[in-house]
């Protein structure tokens, strides 16, 4: 297969296309506006291709659900500000259990923010981000082939459980360009026929989509069904890298961008000093949370070093995983700042000496 | 082995182009390889500037805090940039429009004429494969016989009838380095 | 000696951000020089926008705020019921006053909030890169319509004036240029028309000024101006679209 030089925007737009993907609904932000611009020339060349530059992201949104509801592959693209407005949209998809792929390449943040590299959206992705007892599906690639991949996946994962799924990139993986083999269509993958689209009740009885649901019983049963339905993503779905964990006494916990540059600082430090030994531990899903690596990893190793682009959030996800076991370590960098694995790599390092220190202590 | 580069220019002097060129060529060449634009407002200014990091393994970072190389093609990128130099890095410039003064004592600069050179083999929109070439010669960062070969694949079809000048100008620029072997 | 011509008070000495040729720089110092000659400095409160001129708040030294890109009328609709007193206007882009913020600004205009909104009508999104804006004409050619604007699927362009002039409350509403020192003078008179209809608190006004992006229209600055004359103008006809007697 042939690799080509992409940019992380594009490649994502290119495997939403041999997922099927037909319709595309969004609004210019930057960073990722390579992505609409990408999908407004590839869908035109799309038999049933849909493009339609939204007046808005609560416009676009809802699109995607009026084209989910069709019975269409659909997706939405924006940056953290636009994403805060498609929570409504968001809700409304959890709640009448509607595919739909949605991409978030986050900045700075909160308010206008810039356009630099962030993950400050992370609570706003894992904690439902719109209204009500939902939860998202939310894949946190680290490179231009995983935002590949792994939108190719999510169009499989959102039709599987009929659940909005989330791509959340930064504006570093979404405007490089690296190598990449975009994923091509599987044949004979099957998939659960969609008995709940919309298509007219010709020869079959009327069909309604919708979150209201006035009864209180009902409505509380919908919420476990949707607590079940998201328990069996957790069993089935959850993704994580290890890296170098068989001998490490730390374990650094970092995704996306900030799980690259902890690679290069635990490969730098291991190059430099054959005593630090420091593993990795990659949530490729995010939401679910690999809680299970962690509590594994927690039998052994002591010390959690979470590195995040942010103030500080996923952290509260490892400590919910640790439940007081080990300690933890952060280190952050939010704003828009991208630290060189040379930084990441001392922080890491004087860490790890001074758990080494209070151990002998 | 981890090579950071950073080009730089005004807008329109084929910045982006050469260093996706090089990316491209390092992907051939079966190199670890990621390509960075400078993006958003700071393009439209008139400025722009990307960095091209070229590995033996995994790049944990695509940009370039203290690149090894700078490519300035302009006044401008030739002082901002030489300051991210890491110490003992190399400068590479465009002397037909840079006035090489206030130039740091660690590190190693280079001149090319790229504009004139591009005015003697009559094309002057082919100046930034010049400085490829050049580039090429004074890292020896690829294969310059292999990126030669794969030219015609990297600029692809929509520049076939460009492809003989900027093979031309390509060559130039490498050979320019080395009939100068002691600089200008 | 005498002094003919200077910076206006109300505006920054510090240089610009915005590319050669654009037509924010002109605005804001129309605006600026009106400020002060119309003693409005002090009084003045500015809700600029997401768009290109988001740092418009460095140039002009009068109190601004923020908004959320589109949101520029709720927010003046906000500051203008507490301070009704003071001179309060937006600063808007045509992304984001006819497209993301189409309902605020609708909708404050059917208010009759007593506002002023500068509306820069450039027929693109500047800041994003050029992509299709509300105000992109038919067969025009952005980075989001390849093909150019097909006003089958994408629409034609709105006209802002024209779509505002139905609405009882509207008070002044008038289309300029910034092409020409003719049409420079043109919009300043309009502008300052806009701010007394504020003065008098007679309702909302707006003022759509047709300003040049040779970036994205990849044009020359000189082409851009004429662009706007011998097509622009056309989609976008000048002058007077609404005036109520106050
Ligand atoms: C919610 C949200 N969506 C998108 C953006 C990105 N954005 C910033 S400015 C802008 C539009 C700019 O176009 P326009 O309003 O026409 O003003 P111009 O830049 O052309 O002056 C967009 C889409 C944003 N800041 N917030």
């Amino acid at each position: 297969m042939n690799k080509k030089l992409m940019y992380g925007t594009h490649a994502i737009g290119e495997a939403a296309i041999q997922a099927g993907c037909t319709c595309y609904f969004g609004y210019p932000i930057t960073p990722q506006n390579e992505l609409p611009e990408y999908m407004s020339q590839r869908l035109a060349e799309v038999p049933g291709g849909v493009f339609i530059q939204a007046e808005s992201e609560l416009a676009a949104i809802n699109m995607v659900l009026g084209a989910s509801v069709a019975g269409a592959r659909a997706m939405t693209s924006s940056s953290s500000p636009g994403i805060s407005l498609k929570q409504e949209g968001i809700s409304f998809l959890a709640g009448s259990e509607l595919p739909a792929v949605i991409v978030n390449i986050m900045r700075g943040g909160p308010g206008l923010g810039n356009i630099a590299p962030a993950q400050s959206d992370y609570f706003q992705a894992t904690r439902g981000g719109g209204h009500g007892d939902y939860r998202l599906v939310v894949f946190a690639p680290a490179s231009v082939q995983e935002m590949a991949d792994l939108t190719f996946h999510a169009f499989d994962v959102a039709d599987e459980y009929r659940t909005p799924v989330m791509i959340m990139g930064d504006g570093m993986l979404g405007q490089m360009m690296e190598p990449v083999i975009i994923p091509k269509p599987r044949k004979g993958k099957k998939m659960p026929e969609k008995d709940y689209i919309l298509t007219g009740a010709r020869g079959r009885p009327a069909r309604l989509v919708k979150s209201l649901i006035l009864d209180t019983k009902d409505m509380e049963e919908h919420n476990w069904k949707l607590v079940r339905k998201f328990k069996r993503i957790e069993e089935r779905e959850t993704r994580w890298e290890g890296y170098m964990l068989d001998d490490a006494d730390m374990v650094v916990i970092a995704y996306g961008t900030a799980a690259r540059i902890a690679k290069g600082a635990i490969n730098r430090l291991r190059r430099e000093d054959a005593n630090l030994r420091v593993g990795m531990i990659r949530p490729i899903t995010v939401s679910p949370f690999p809680v299970k690596a962690i509590r594994e990893a927690a039998q052994t190793i002591k010390d959690f070093f979470v590195f995040e682009m942010s103030t500080g959030q996923m952290v509260d996800d490892v400590r919910l995983a640790l439940e007081g076991q080990g300690t933890i370590h952060f280190y952050g960098r939010p704003g828009g700042v991208v630290p060189s694995a040379r930084e990441l790599g001392r922080s890491i390092a004087r860490r790890y000496y001074q758990a080494i220190r209070k151990r002998k202590q | 082995m981890l090579i950071k580069t950073i080009f730089s220019g005004f807008g329109g002097q084929g910045v982006l182009s050469t260093g996706q060129i090089l990316a491209q060529a390092a992907m051939l060449q079966g190199r670890f390889v990621t390509y960075l634009p400078s993006y958003g407002a700071e393009v439209r200014g008139g400025t722009a500037n990307c960095t091209v990091t070229i590995s033996d393994e995994e790049i944990a970072s695509p940009i370039a805090s203290e690149p090894e190389f700078v490519v300035a093609l302009n006044q401008p990128s030739f002082s901002r940039f030489q300051n991210l130099l890491h110490s003992g890095g190399f400068l590479l410039y465009n002397s037909s429009l840079v006035e090489p003064s206030f130039v740091r004592g660690d590190i190693e600069t280079r001149g090319v004429p790229i504009t004139e050179l591009a005015r003697q083999i009559g094309n002057v929109k082919v100046a930034n494969m010049i400085m490829l070439g050049a580039f090429i010669a004074v890292s020896s960062l690829l294969s310059f016989d292999r990126m030669l070969k794969h030219l015609p694949d990297i600029l692809g079809a929509g520049k076939a009838k460009l492809l003989k000048a900027n093979q031309e100008a390509f060559e130039r620029g490498y050979h320019f380095i080395e009939e100068h072997e002691h600089g200008d | 000696m005498k002094k003919v011509y200077q910076r206006p008070r109300s505006l920054r000495d510090v240089p610009m951000h915005y590319c050669p040729g654009c037509g924010h720089s002109i605005i804001h110092r129309l605006i600026a020089e009106l400020l002060d000659e119309m003693g409005l400095r002090e009084s003045a409160i500015c809700v600029p926008p997401a768009g290109c001129a988001v740092l418009a708040y460095y140039y002009l030294d009068i109190d601004m705020v923020e908004a959320p890109h589109g949101r520029a009328t709720a927010v003046a609709t906000g500051i203008k019921r507490v301070r009704p007193d003071n001179l309060v206007f937006s600063y808007q882009g045509d992304g984001d006053l006819a497209a993301i913020g189409t309902a605020e600004a609708l909708h404050a205009a059917n208010r009759g909030e007593n506002i002023t909104v500068i509306f820069v009508n450039n027929a693109v999104y500047g800041m994003t890169g050029g992509q299709m804006a509300p105000t992109t004409l038919s067969g025009m050619k952005t980075t989001t319509t390849p093909a150019g604007r097909n006003p089958r699927s994408e629409g034609p362009p709105i006209r802002v004036c024209e779509l505002l002039q139905g609405l009882a409350n509207t008070v002044y509403l008038e289309r300029t240029a910034v092409n020409s020192p003719a049409n420079v003078m043109k919009t300043k008179k309009a502008i300052k028309k806009a701010f007394g209809v504020q003065q008098k608190k007679a309702g909302f006004s707006l003022v759509e000024i047709l300003s040049p992006c040779p970036t994205n229209w990849r044009m020359d600055a000189v082409a851009s101006c004429t662009w706007i004359d011998e097509v622009m103008a056309r989609e976008f006809p000048l002058g007077v679209i609404k005036e109520v007697p106050c």
